[in-house]
């Protein structure tokens, strides 16, 4: 039996885009297998590591753990997205300048935690920037140097501190 | 490497705009709650859960996504994320405690996904945001179709949990709603979970301790455990020994001693049984002498 599909339509990095899918297709493969825009990494697939994070409606999701068929009327950005967005180009930099990319395997999906932090969080301090990207694994840097890329793209947006998100840590 | 059942698909798939649409969509009882997806999405992908006939998407029903106080009870709408818990100004000043559990839930990627009536229908024992509306005294709301008129009930949230991803919810119901009586003044409510991690863990035991605080005694006492039965649970012998008692250090070692024994866990891949008593005893210990102390 034919498996049910339906046809969404969405914006993708900015682009109107409708493409026919399975109603079970997950997020990350549509955006991988049928799109062809494998930036978005496949790692565990189980929404433990953040390899697969892509921002939908500005909120960052597991695509993997994402049901493409929702994607349907929303707006969705993903590494490739980021990556021809000068107003991005400061912050990916910040990556290469701290030397925050070894494998890179880790590295999209950082870049857009980052990304969808420091849009609520302008000003944040390290300890704010650790528990925001909490849920992206990386086997290669140690973090250091991811939380200094981060930092130092901070302290480079030189936000007055009262900007800050109030959110309670724990 | 095991091999993994194959998924099998849904036969049709609807998107109802209000709570009245979705009624309708569920009445023939045959059909997949989809909200914000994390955990149906691994659960059928994994072959461990099919799709049911009807796979229908209730993410886009705006009623289903306020927080609201009316009188003297919270309003929490299904489809609020745990993100939106743990930002809510209301939620942060009269229920921390939902706070301090959302603020632990998983990473910012799925707390943005995945939401407060999924976290209650998936019905895990370790399910994070359960022991903290078990000890606010929450109900939730169920709706269904029945006579061509939309109904609802409301179910007591210590009668909703029946077992490991079992719910009083019926096949032709939806959650629209957790209702939470306002809590009176002085009162206290601390959350804590055991992970390896403090990402993304599944709890190996979490607790939620509640009541009003005065003088060093707890009235009104709830405690609630995660991890350590087949739903998450009121600790009734617990809170007998507590309630209306000073915190002095021989009723916290009563306290911790019922609470051990009151824990009924198993032993899997997290923790043993005998590791998840001993930290119940130990962390029910430090949880009563920080309420002590407050």
């Amino acid at each position: 039996m034919k498996p049910l599909t339906r046809e969404i339509t969405f914006a993708l990095n900015g682009r109107p885009r409708s493409v026919e899918i399975p109603v079970t297709l997950s997020a990350l493969d549509l955006l991988r297998d049928v799109l062809g825009l494998t930036g978005t990494k496949y790692a565990c697939g189980e929404g433990e590591c953040g390899a697969c994070t892509i921002l939908v409606d500005e909120r960052s999701l597991c695509s993997c753990l994402l049901f493409a068929v929702d994607l349907d009327g929303r707006a969705v950005t993903t590494i490739e997205g980021i990556a021809t967005d000068d107003t991005c180009a400061p912050l990916i930099q910040a990556f290469v300048a701290a030397g925050a990319v070894q494998c890179g395997f880790c590295t999209p999906g950082l870049v857009l935690q980052a990304r969808h932090f420091l849009a609520d969080n302008p000003a944040a301090d390290r300890t704010a920037i650790k528990r925001a990207i909490e849920g992206n694994l990386c086997r290669c840097t140690g973090y250091q140097k991811i939380i200094d890329a981060v930092a130092s793209h901070v302290a480079a947006l030189n936000v007055p501190e009262g900007r800050q998100d109030a959110r309670p840590r724990r | 490497m095991a091999t993994l059942p194959a998924m099998n698909a849904p036969a049709a798939y609807l998107v109802p705009a209000s709570v009245d649409e979705a009624a309708d969509a569920l009445s023939d009882g045959e059909a997949t709650l989809l909200a914000g997806g994390t955990d149906l999405l691994l659960q059928t992908h994994q072959g461990v859960r099919a799709f049911r006939r009807t796979l229908v998407n209730i993410s886009r029903i705006a009623e289903l996504k306020t927080i609201s106080l009316s009188g003297d009870r919270f309003r929490i709408g299904a489809l609020v994320t745990i993100t939106e818990l743990l930002h809510s100004k209301l939620v942060c000043q009269h229920l921390p405690i939902l706070a301090q559990a959302a603020d632990h839930f998983a990473s910012d990627q799925i707390r943005n996904a995945a939401t407060v009536g999924g976290n209650l229908c998936n019905a895990s024992p370790a399910g994070d945001m359960l022991p903290p509306l078990l000890a606010l005294d929450a109900t939730v709301e169920l709706a269904c179709r029945k006579d061509h008129r939309l109904q609802r009930r409301n179910v007591p949230l210590d009668q909703f949990f029946l077992g490991p991803r079992r719910t009083a919810m019926a096949a032709d119901e939806l959650l629209t709603a957790v209702e939470i009586p306002l809590p009176p003044a002085r009162h206290y409510g601390r959350f804590f979970k055991l992970g390896t991690r403090p990402a993304l863990d599944i709890s190996i035991i979490s607790i939620a301790l509640a009541g009003v605080l005065e003088n060093r005694q707890l009235t009104g006492v709830r405690v609630a455990f995660g991890a350590v039965a087949p739903i998450p649970v009121r600790a009734r012998r617990t809170e007998a020994a507590l309630e209306g008692r000073t915190l002095d250090a021989e009723v916290i070692s009563t306290a911790v001693e019922t609470a051990r024994a009151e824990a009924t866990p198993i032993s899997d891949i997290r923790a043993s049984a005998w590791y998840r008593s001993e930290m119940i005893f130990n962390m029910m210990r430090r949880l009563l002498h920080e309420a002590a102390d407050a």
